[in-house]
């Protein structure tokens, strides 16, 4: 289906009412806060926080999201270089797949929270922890999707392959992975969104700037709504780079949408 | 002159995993000459497929010979091209691209040449104003147009179509057969066309095969008479009937079980619980 145009009621229905949802949201929020007049260390009012946003430097502000975005994009990029070819390798290789999945799945099954104290004692206070635990927290859903990505390839398509003489690496770039690219995309989803926990986790254990530091900055010194004003950027941050996965997919794979969601 | 296609005693058996071997087919020997359209029919699960991959070279027989123009069959070569059930295009590719693919997936340099020749191919089936457009944006029948010229990209001298139009409304499917037989006129190929449609088998082809239940032997073979070029009223010819009606005894049998009748009769039935589903009709 090809989109002809957008009528009003479309951008009434898609664009318009979430916004207004929203707006609503926020608007029963200020009034409750005010009505049962709630203290602010429970929950500040969003007028109150929108001051707190507003009570701290454009510049700091800037320095604590690039520091959290860079570590989490870096963190990000790691894992997408490391978990593709890996699942190819799992893939290609039965012996590789059944020697790999266990450590995946154990590194998988430990709590993050827990092993990044370790993390950061064994590779030092610097950039580097937090982009490996950024790392850690999101390649095993790049792994699992593309895994099965690859293996979604119909069997027709495999023949033909087969019945070409293709190489085996010329059969991966050719028909694989391209097949998987609609898989792959839905582990970059979630994996984009679990490098920024990554990030802000390891920013509680060890940092001096970023999002994630700036709130428990703010916590410990009971500055509330300065806090909730940090995590509302940090929801941004989350919500923006997503859409910028969906942007990449759409834009330079559009093919791998289902046929109602290109636009 | 020489067989085009020639198999000799040749039985073969599978393994799926953690099961006891399958008998496909049982001691089958035939000979199919230059250009000669030749169709099998049989039931469903019969082992019509296993032809198409031991002829193609994709797998190799338990025991027994295959030869094609006098030389061994071993390993897959161009000397083949396959049409499958699906048009099982790539989705990201648009028809052109999808017609190139066999020589780009063998790693060859696409030239002007070849991109004439794949507009040409497109041409031949009909395709000539959706050069450009994805398969997502084709219906069926041209789905599986594209899917026929790509397999005559590289000239093959045999032609194999695994049941191609039965993923193919009824109407489009009379269609693309007539549409088949033009461009093999057009193109003349030596071709083995599977299908389990009894019809559409004795409406195509100079030969029609008839295969047995599993595992697989031909228990027929049957020299189709009718003039070409054939067209929707040689159907009506007073021959056709006395020779599907021969086909449909034999896999009917002669007042054999219930068990024994395979979906032959509802030529759209893909699914492999079909069988109970007749047997439940017909009862």
């Amino acid at each position: 289906m090809k989109r002809t145009g957008i009528t009003l009621y479309d951008l009434y229905a898609q664009r318009l009412l979430p916004l207004l949802a929203l707006l609503g949201l926020v608007l029963v929020w200020e009034v409750l806060c005010r009505l049962f007049n709630v203290p602010e260390y429970v929950l500040p009012a969003p007028s109150v926080i929108f001051e707190a946003f507003l009570n701290v430097d454009g510049q700091r502000w800037f320095d604590h999201l690039w520091a959290t975005l860079r570590v989490a994009l870096l963190g990000f990029a790691l894992a997408v270089s490391i978990s593709i070819p890996m699942a190819i390798m799992m893939v290609r290789s039965a012996f590789l797949a059944r020697t790999l999945l266990p450590f995946l799945i154990i590194v998988q099954s430990t709590p993050i929270v827990a092993v990044a104290p370790l993390i950061i004692v064994i590779l030092g206070a610097g950039e580097a922890p937090r982009t490996v635990i950024a790392c850690l927290i999101s390649f095993f859903p790049i792994v699992v999707a593309t895994t099965s990505g690859l293996l979604s390839t119909p069997k027709e398509m495999l023949e033909l392959s087969n019945s070409l003489k293709a190489s085996p690496a010329r059969q991966i770039w050719q028909v694989r992975l391209p097949y998987a690219v609609p898989h792959i995309f839905s582990g970059l989803k979630v994996a984009i969104t679990l490098a920024i926990i990554g990030a802000v986790i390891a920013e509680f254990v060890a940092a001096e700037q970023g999002l994630g530091y700036f709130v428990q900055f703010s916590t410990s010194y009971f500055r509330i709504p300065q806090a909730f004003a940090a995590l509302f950027f940090l929801s941004m941050v989350s919500l923006l780079l997503f859409k910028a996965v969906q942007l990449v997919q759409q834009t330079f794979f559009s093919w791998s949408l289902p046929a109602d969601e290109e636009h | 002159m020489r067989a085009a296609v020639e198999f000799l005693h040749v039985s073969h058996s599978y393994q799926a995993r953690r099961k006891p071997p399958v008998q496909a087919l049982k001691d089958i020997s035939l000979q199919i000459a230059q250009h000669e359209f030749v169709a099998v029919v049989g039931p469903s699960g019969c082992g019509k497929s296993t032809l198409l991959r031991l002829l193609s070279g994709l797998t190799n027989p338990t025991l027994g010979e295959i030869y094609r123009f006098g030389k061994q069959v071993t390993q897959p070569d161009s000397g083949v091209g396959i049409v499958f059930q699906k048009p099982t295009l790539l989705p990201w590719l648009n028809a052109e691209e999808n017609v190139l693919f066999p020589l780009r997936h063998q790693g060859k340099l696409i030239g002007q040449r070849d991109r004439r020749r794949a507009r040409e191919l497109l041409h031949t089936v009909g395709l000539e104003d959706f050069l450009h457009s994805r398969p997502d944006d084709l219906s069926g029948g041209m789905q599986q147009r594209v899917g026929i010229a790509r397999a005559l990209l590289l000239d093959p001298e045999i032609l194999i179509m695994d049941e191609p139009f039965s993923a193919l409304d009824a109407l489009s499917r009379e269609q693309m057969g007539f549409e088949l037989l033009r461009i093999w006129g057009e193109r003349p190929k030596t071709v083995l066309f599977i299908t389990h449609s009894i019809s559409e088998a004795v409406l195509l082809a100079d030969r029609v095969l008839v295969m047995s239940q599993r595992p697989a032997t031909i228990v027929d073979d049957i020299h189709i008479e009718l003039p070409r070029p054939r067209t929707p009223s040689t159907i009506d010819l007073p021959g056709f009937n006395s020779y599907t009606q021969r086909i449909r005894r034999h896999i009917f049998g002669h007042g054999e079980s219930a068990k024994a009748v395979p979906d032959i009769t509802t030529e759209a039935s893909q699914t492999p619980t079909a069988p109970h589903s007749i047997v439940r009709h017909a009862s």
